[in-house]
């Protein structure tokens, strides 16, 4: 299987031959954010244009097709509409944080997404905590969507911001808790060691019971943290017309929209990494011939395989169920999904410390 | 009959009786009140539902008059009450006996100026608060001078008038607020996604929790009942079908077989089942669109285009015969205006065998949905005496255990041959009108399965005078619309046009009920109730 510390190991070798450290480490560091950046938003566009598609044939319709073949050029002809709309200078507002909301948001998903690991030796942000700092990092999203709510000076924006705060705060605790399984399973919070230790079978099969629960109530809690259906209370069309972003326009509306499709992608990934192997081949124990040929399938292309299915679930979730409301949002993780994951933890410790998982 | 009158007469002495199919009381203003009250109390009479309540200007004299039904005992009667002061007109409101009162004194109010002693809130309900004069007197100007085109937004008043009668016979005028000023105001509309139209709710919140709802109607308003003082009796057929826009049909056939009824044509069979089946045809595309419109206001945006699929082929059926889709100026004086398309018999058939799987897709998609249920079993619970009492008719009225049907009631057009089950439910929660409406759509395939094979040879209209006359008297015909009763009253002169013309809308008390279904309920609640109460706005404004 190929490694890309190769590739990255050569880079860093060559700046370092003709630079200074200290120019070197600059020159990668602008490498990186312009790899990231570009990544960030080609998946996005690919994730809109995806969605739409999905969407049109769950509804008997055929979604985009005009532009470019298949309409594969329809995200990017909306991006570039996006970028040069005019961003409408709304009055009575917060200028400061009605400004400010919008990069808080995108920081923040920006932050996720580069810990994340793409494939062998594609990983951007590795170290002990990794998992620790992708929750920290994107828990910030939420005060720029209270910030968008407050500063617009809109009531339905408030309203919206309030419904999110409220939603992606109780959420949170469901995401921490699941991953903390998975955490206690691996006995490690480096993503990496934790991609390395699924090599011989991946967590959701390994883990017993408690891992399909956690799996579970990680699909649920990770689809409410992207506020998308049915949990899209912050936005609920029919409700708050936008919700939270109701007042902003051009770019500043594009960086919302942007983010809600890259924390897509991020809950995903981390579905992918933490139950279902990361970039790891499918590898079954003793079945060697089996699991080399596995191994020719290049990594990237496992984690985004994986990635994509989950995302399709998600998209699953979001066509065919209607909204919840946001006392039934909050008994749900309050009642049901916190009491469950508590005790699954529980069950997780048990099945480590006596050792019983496959 | 006879009865009625003796009980009558023993009960207000001084009360003209008049004996027609539907005989008329008329009363003082002095008596109006006590007379209403007897005749909604007294266990004989029992009149407990107030159809149409109509503002009158009879040139000297204003007034109104109220068409009374009682759900017991069947029948009908007219109350009319005049008050000759044209200068500060007072009617005492009876919007303490009949609920539904309310709104439509505030209409009667906004039109004619008359007040309604007792009335908690004498607001203009459609026209602006600055509208000089009120529109439906005869000796309104309607000149430009006196209402210029407005360029100033409206000011929406958070506060309105009660009128009391004091015993000295002096009128007291208190005013009232409606939203204190620290309370939490949304605007929920006129431009909002879940209102279907140009509706305007105030709504009162406390966090996530609805207060009190103001609704604000009056935005799409087109004085259609003014207009049609104006028009021949040909003419007004027109308006009818912008109205309820989804029931066109049945509106316009309201007011067809009212003025049939009043010249005393004989209808042929054969455009009484074509009205028939074109009735339930557009039931069924109304209802799909409820259905449709439900799902996305609840956030199940895939079921939206389910529903939109199939009302699609409901369009195209009704397109080849009418030529319209959603306006369809079909029905004409006498019978229809074309005879139906050679396609239309076959196309029924075949859909006859369509729409059931599709409606076994509704309910694995939607209606068997946990959180479907959950958002609206137990919402928005309507009692039956309350829907009576509010004038809620239709599938709503049918939810809360009110067997309403106008079909049944009073069969008209080919009802009278067809079998078919009333959906009535008891639960009174937004799911029971939701269920309602989908056993309806199953009735109306059963219905239209009946007739499409048996309709009879014959004229598609008979020929009539060129010039059509109404005798003189007030003639009143209702039918089972898509959303409720839908009734018109007309009263005539003798003359070409109508002296008054009124629309009973049946969507005015759905929207009038959503105040107190939605009280203590959440937003998304709100927008749950809107959905299942299935109002449309042109047919509240007129």
């Amino acid at each position: 299987m190929f490694d890309f510390s190769v590739v990255t190991k050569w880079v860093d070798d060559l700046l370092n031959g003709i630079l200074s450290p200290t120019w070197a480490t600059f020159i990668e560091f602008v490498l990186i954010g312009v790899c990231i950046l570009t990544a960030y938003a080609v998946i996005a566009l690919a994730l809109i244009y995806i969605e739409r598609k999905v969407c049109a044939f769950f509804q008997c319709r055929l979604g985009p097709n005009r532009v470019g073949p298949f309409g594969l050029l329809q995200s990017v002809a909306d991006m570039f509409k996006m970028l040069i709309k005019e961003i409408i200078d709304i009055k009575h507002n917060d200028k400061f944080l009605f400004n400010l909301a919008p990069y808080v948001v995108i920081a923040a998903s920006v932050l996720a997404f580069g810990c994340i690991p793409f494939g062998k030796g594609l990983h951007i942000l590795d170290f002990n905590i990794g998992i620790f700092f992708l929750i920290a990092v994107s828990s910030i999203g939420v005060v720029g969507i209270l910030l968008a709510g407050w500063s617009s000076n809109n009531k339905y924006s408030l309203i919206g911001a309030m419904r999110s705060g409220a939603q992606m705060i109780s959420y949170e605790l469901s995401i921490g808790l699941s991953i903390l399984t998975i955490v206690i399973f691996a006995g490690s919070m480096q993503l990496s060691t934790i991609v390395e230790s699924q090599a011989n079978g991946w967590f959701l099969f390994r883990g017993h019971i408690p891992a399909l629960i956690a799996f579970l109530v990680y699909l649920v809690a990770g689809t409410a943290e992207t506020n998308r259906g049915p949990f899209d209370l912050p936005e609920a069309d029919s409700e708050l017309t936008a919700g939270y972003h109701t007042e902003y326009s051009g770019m500043h509306f594009g960086f919302f929209y942007l983010a809600e499709y890259l924390n897509l992608f991020i809950v995903a990934a981390v579905a992918s990494t933490l139950f279902l192997g990361g970039w790891m081949p499918l590898h079954i124990p003793g079945w060697d011939g089996f699991n080399q040929i596995m191994d020719y399938i290049p990594s990237p292309l496992w984690f985004l395989g994986k990635t994509a299915v989950m995302i399709f679930i998600m998209m699953w979730f979001k066509w065919t169920f209607p909204r919840l409301r946001i006392d039934q949002l909050l008994r749900l993780e309050w009642k049901y999904l916190l009491p469950i994951n508590l005790i699954n933890l529980v069950l997780m410790v048990i099945i480590v410390v006596f050792k019983i998982h496959f | 009959m006879i009865a009625l009158k003796e009980k009558i007469t023993s009960l207000v002495p001084a009360a003209a009786f008049d004996e027609a199919a539907i005989p008329t009381v008329t009363v003082a203003a002095s008596e109006y009140k006590q007379l209403a009250q007897q005749l909604r109390n007294d266990a004989d009479l029992q009149f407990n539902y107030l159809l149409c309540m109509t503002g009158m200007d009879f040139g000297d004299s204003l007034g109104v008059v109220i068409l009374l039904e009682s759900t017991t005992h069947l029948h009908q009667i007219y109350v009319k009450t005049v008050t000759a002061d044209r200068e500060n007109p007072y009617i005492p409101s009876v919007s303490d006996i009949w609920d539904t009162a309310r709104i439509n004194e505030r209409e009667v109010f906004d039109f004619f100026g008359i007040r309604f002693t007792g009335h908690p809130d004498m607001r203009r309900l459609f026209l602006r608060n600055d509208w000089v004069g009120y529109p439906l007197r005869k000796d309104y100007d309607a000149g430009e001078a006196l209402n210029p085109v407005p360029t100033e937004n409206e000011d929406i008043r958070d506060t309105t008038l009660t009128y009391e009668a004091l015993p000295d016979g002096a009128i007291a005028a208190r005013e009232r607020t409606v939203f204190e000023s620290e309370e939490y105001v949304v605007n929920v509309g006129p431009q909002h996604p879940a209102t279907h139209g140009v509706l305007h709710f105030r709504v009162s919140l406390e966090g996530e929790t609805v207060k009190k709802v103001d609704v604000n109607c009056g935005y799409i308003h087109r004085g259609i009942e003014k207009l049609c003082e104006k028009l021949t009796y040909p003419q007004t057929l027109g308006y009818t079908d912008r109205l309820d826009y989804l029931g066109s049909h049945q509106n316009r056939h309201a007011l067809c077989m009212c003025i049939e009824e009043a010249l005393g044509l004989e209808i042929p069979d054969r455009v009484k089942y074509i009205r028939t089946i074109m009735d339930e045809l557009q039931r069924l595309s109304s209802h799909l669109l409820f259905w449709s419109c439900l799902c996305m206001d609840l956030g199940a945006l895939t079921a939206f285009f389910y529903g939109f699929r199939d009302r699609e082929k409901v369009l195209n059926m009704m397109e080849e015969t009418t030529g319209g889709r959603l306006i369809q100026n079909y029905n004409v004086i006498g019978g229809v205006s074309a005879d139906i398309h050679p396609n239309l018999v076959s196309r029924i058939k075949e859909f006859l065998t369509y729409l059931p799987p599709m409606l076994k897709e509704y309910r694995d998609v939607f209606t068997g949905n946990v959180i479907a249920q959950q958002r609206m079993k137990g919402i928005g619970v309507l009692d039956t005496a309350t829907a009576i009492s509010y004038g809620v008719t239709g599938p709503s009225g049918r939810a809360s255990g009110w067997a309403c049907d106008t079909r049944k009631r009073k069969p008209y057009a080919a009802y009278d041959k067809v079998e078919f089950k009333e959906a009535v439910r008891t639960e009174g929660d937004s799911f029971a009108r939701y269920l309602v409406r989908i056993d309806e759509i199953e009735q109306s395939l059963h219905i239209l399965e009946q007739l499409v094979d048996n309709i009879p040879e014959g004229d598609y209209a008979v020929k009539t005078k060129p010039v059509i006359k109404l005798p003189e008297g007030c003639f009143f015909k209702s039918v089972e619309a898509s959303r409720g009763e839908f009734g018109v009253y007309i009263e005539s002169r003798g003359d070409k046009n109508p002296y008054r013309m009124k629309f009973r809308s049946p969507c005015l008390p759905l929207v009038d009920v959503v105040d107190m279904l939605s009280r203590d309920g959440k937003i998304a609640d709100l927008i749950a109730i809107g959905g299942t109460l299935d109002y449309v706005v042109p047919d509240i404004d007129r």
